[in-house]
């Protein structure tokens, strides 16, 4: 029981607006076989497949993972399908790495992916009537009056959002996967873009991507053959953690939700952590809204409650700060809801492997994956070493 | 492999149509009485899995709403699977046997009603060349029923005598839809819905759901003197192309029977999700059971299916069987796909 399990492959598509010049299995295999390749694996090592992705109605296809069991290599598989809102590329990862850690299976294939160029996820996301009150304002509409209650609460200065999305945006000019690469983007064009949902400006807003990101998951032994071959060291699994909230409930805070704090201290407890903020090198959090690196920051419990703008503004969160956050560019410069949790998990994993090409943060040995969805109501997380738990 | 058992098994009184509920409403009581069969609450609870569909609810994200069935505040470890509720006791299941958690709930529903369910199932179809047909899901099992008959696996009166044999059992299922049939000749004489598959022949559109709660060990036998143990859990997918399968197998079947182990024992009874009349032939020889085997007592999908937790049920009416008494080693079986396309296989058995 709890075997140690190993991240030894990651692969991810390009990331774009429409990825119109691949079909939807073609899209997806561009990153398993990617992951495979890194691995030095083919389908036939492959033990099962454990895919995740957002709404069906992104797509308009039900439950499309019988129609993807070819594609994936899973025919005469278990093929297993997640769902679990915007946190899914994460807990995807976590129900994979559960198979490994049971001692069910020894090398996994886990994938997050999503095609949003077929629909519109701003309306996809705005519930009719008689599900909920309706409020045709998508998902920025949504979360904007808890950034506000957070500027309020913390009295952060008006520009950390701006900050936030300008370091972002320019780690994305590093990740030659990132959707976004906008080479020209200044503080000022930042402040300029037009208020979507105040206090979120255009350029405080996430993308919707096409794109898949792929990842091999083995046990200690199964890792270290991989290991042995590639050259490239595990990224070992130190810990795994899941929470869940309902939307409403009395007494819930939106801006720091109880499910957060108790995902990370749960998971801080597996992986030995005791102060995160000393303890982790690197961080790939889901932040859609530029606000949200500050809000989780303190949820995460990096800063203390209203202290987490300071780290933003005093640059600590930079891919050269003290504590690099979202080196990848993040959800900020690319989106496929689907993915993006495992994406942050892979952009974590990689980062302790040594394979995060120009925006590795030097010296990375353990770092935090992190994922949520729903009205801020799912978290999954993961912490990732370079060293065996 | 940790011994983990089925404790607590709690269904819908399943209809054609529950209008004056929402999915929370309809799901919570299920819940509820998974709980009240162990005296046990949320807090008893170290992980919650759940299986829906969104196209059945009609809506993105459905499965958040009907988190307020479970009381999942203060905050809980849950999960969600967008599959048949029988997956996402896979996954509570493999997380027991990670030593994270020792005890699981774990629901699957549908309300299928406010749609045109066999319209909506030809979704999850290849949506290149098959979805934009828009074949039904009646007409694509009519496929395979016809491939049966022609290879002489089946008849339409043995087809007609499942569906018969089937529905005169949900009379002892008191959360039954469909109690009772027309004798075989007169539902032979009705007409063809979807040549060669009859009304009869068809499953049943439902609204309803199902809960189980799993626990690991000594917290079974201190909950019930009877744990349903599972013995072999196993799920396999087979290809989707059906021009390129033979739909008179099911491989993904037999496969996960082997590795399930469900030719360890005796089986005193099985509970298989074949909606289709015709599919019960196909999943028994798959499952390699004897003529000895009770199939289906509860009734089967073609008495009530709840699209989504039908697979679920199965595994339920299973270990209610062997928690009763009546039964010490049974296997219980859902499919999910078009024409038993991926499919799990549940080895359940009773001790002393």
């Amino acid at each position: 029981m709890a075997n140690r399990v190993g991240v030894i492959g990651i692969g991810q598509t390009q990331y774009s607006a429409v990825r119109g010049d691949v079909s939807l299995p073609g899209l997806i295999r561009e990153a398993v076989f990617r992951a495979l390749e890194d691995a030095h694996l083919t389908m036939d090592d492959i033990d099962a497949v454990v895919i995740g992705k957002a709404p069906d109605f992104f797509e308009g296809m039900m439950m499309p993972e019988p129609y993807l069991a070819e594609a994936l290599g899973a025919v005469g598989k278990p093929l297993f399908r997640v769902h679990t809102a915007g946190s899914v590329g994460g807990s995807t990862a976590i129900v994979a790495a559960s198979h490994v850690e049971a001692g069910v299976h020894e090398r996994v294939l886990t994938i997050g992916w999503q095609q949003q160029s077929v629909s519109e996820a701003m309306w996809a996301l705005s519930f009719p009537i008689p599900f909920q009150q309706q409020l045709v304002a998508g998902a920025g509409g949504y979360f904007a009056p808890f950034i506000r209650e957070y500027m309020r609460r913390s009295n952060a200065p008006e520009d950390i959002g701006i900050l936030v999305a300008l370091k972002d945006r320019l780690n994305a000019l590093k990740n030659p996967y990132a959707h976004l690469h906008e080479p020209d983007i200044t503080y000022d064009s930042v402040k300029e873009s037009f208020m979507l949902w105040e206090p979120i400006r255009y350029s405080e807003t996430c993308p919707s991507s096409d794109g898949a990101i792929a990842m091999v998951l083995a046990s200690e032994s199964a890792a270290e053959a991989s290991a042995a071959s590639t050259g490239v060291r595990p990224a070992w699994i130190h810990g795994t953690a899941m929470r869940s909230e309902p939307a409403t409930a009395n007494g819930r805070d939106q801006v720091s939700p109880d499910a957060g704090k108790l995902c990370a201290a749960d998971v801080y407890r597996q992986a030995g952590i005791t102060n995160p903020r000393e303890q982790v090198d690197v961080i790939e959090m889901y932040v859609p809204f530029s606000w949200y690196e500050p809000m989780w920051l303190e949820n995460l419990g990096f800063a203390p409650e209203g202290d987490g703008w300071r780290l933003t503004e005093a640059g600590v969160t930079q891919l050269d700060g003290d504590l690099p956050v979202n080196c990848s560019g993040g959800v900020l410069s690319t989106n496929p809801i689907g993915a993006s949790g495992m994406i942050r998990f892979g952009e974590a994993a990689m980062q302790v492997r040594g394979t995060a090409g120009d925006h590795q943060v030097d010296g990375a040995r353990t770092a935090v994956g992190h994922a949520y969805g729903g009205a801020a109501q799912f978290f999954a997380m993961w912490v990732v070493g370079a060293d065996k738990p | 492999m940790r011994d983990v058992a089925i404790v607590s098994v709690s269904q819908s009184d399943h209809v054609r149509a529950l209008p004056e509920r929402n999915e929370v409403e309809m799901v919570q009581p299920i819940i509820e009485g998974a709980f009240r069969n162990l005296g046990a609450s949320i807090s008893d609870i170290d992980f919650v899995c759940s299986g829906s569909s969104d196209y059945l609810a009609g809506q993105a994200f459905s499965f958040v709403m009907t988190l307020d069935a479970v009381g999942a505040f203060p905050p809980i470890v849950e999960s969600h699977v967008e599959m048949d509720g029988a997956w996402a006791l896979y996954e509570a299941w493999v997380k027991i046997q990670t030593g994270h958690a020792d005890t699981a709930l774990v629901y699957g529903y549908s309300k299928a009603s406010p749609g045109d369910l066999p319209r909506v199932m030809s979704r999850q179809l290849d949506p290149y060349y098959q979805a934009p047909l828009w074949p039904d899901s009646v007409a694509i099992a009519g496929l395979q029923a016809r491939a049966m008959i022609e290879s002489g696996k089946i008849t339409e009166a043995e087809m007609a005598a499942v569906a018969h044999r089937s529905r005169e059992a949900a009379r002892g299922n008191p959360h039954a839809q469909l109690q009772g049939s027309a004798p075989v000749e007169e539902l032979l004489a009705a007409p063809y819905l979807s040549d060669p598959l009859r009304r009869h022949d068809c499953p049943p559109i439902t609204d309803g759901g199902v809960a189980v709660i799993l626990a690991a060990g000594d917290r079974a036998r201190s909950w019930v003197d009877r744990p349903a143990w599972i013995r072999g859990i196993d799920h396999r997918v087979d290809s989707h192309n059906l021009g390129a399968r033979d739909l008179t197998v099911a491989p993904s079947v037999a496969l996960a029977a082997a590795k399930a182990g469900v030719a360890n024992g005796k089986v005193d009874v099985a509970e298989v999700y074949a909606p289709f009349s015709h599919q019960e032939k196909i999943v028994v020889d798959a499952l390699g059971l004897g003529d000895d085997v009770v199939v289906n007592p509860s009734g089967g999908a073609l008495a009530a299916n709840p699209v989504m937790g039908a697979g679920l049920i199965r595994l339920g009416e299973v270990a209610q069987r062997i928690m009763d008494g009546t039964a010490d080693r049974g296997v219980g079986h859902a499919t999910a796909g078009p024409c038993l396309q991926q499919n799990l296989v549940c080895v359940l058995e009773g001790e002393g």
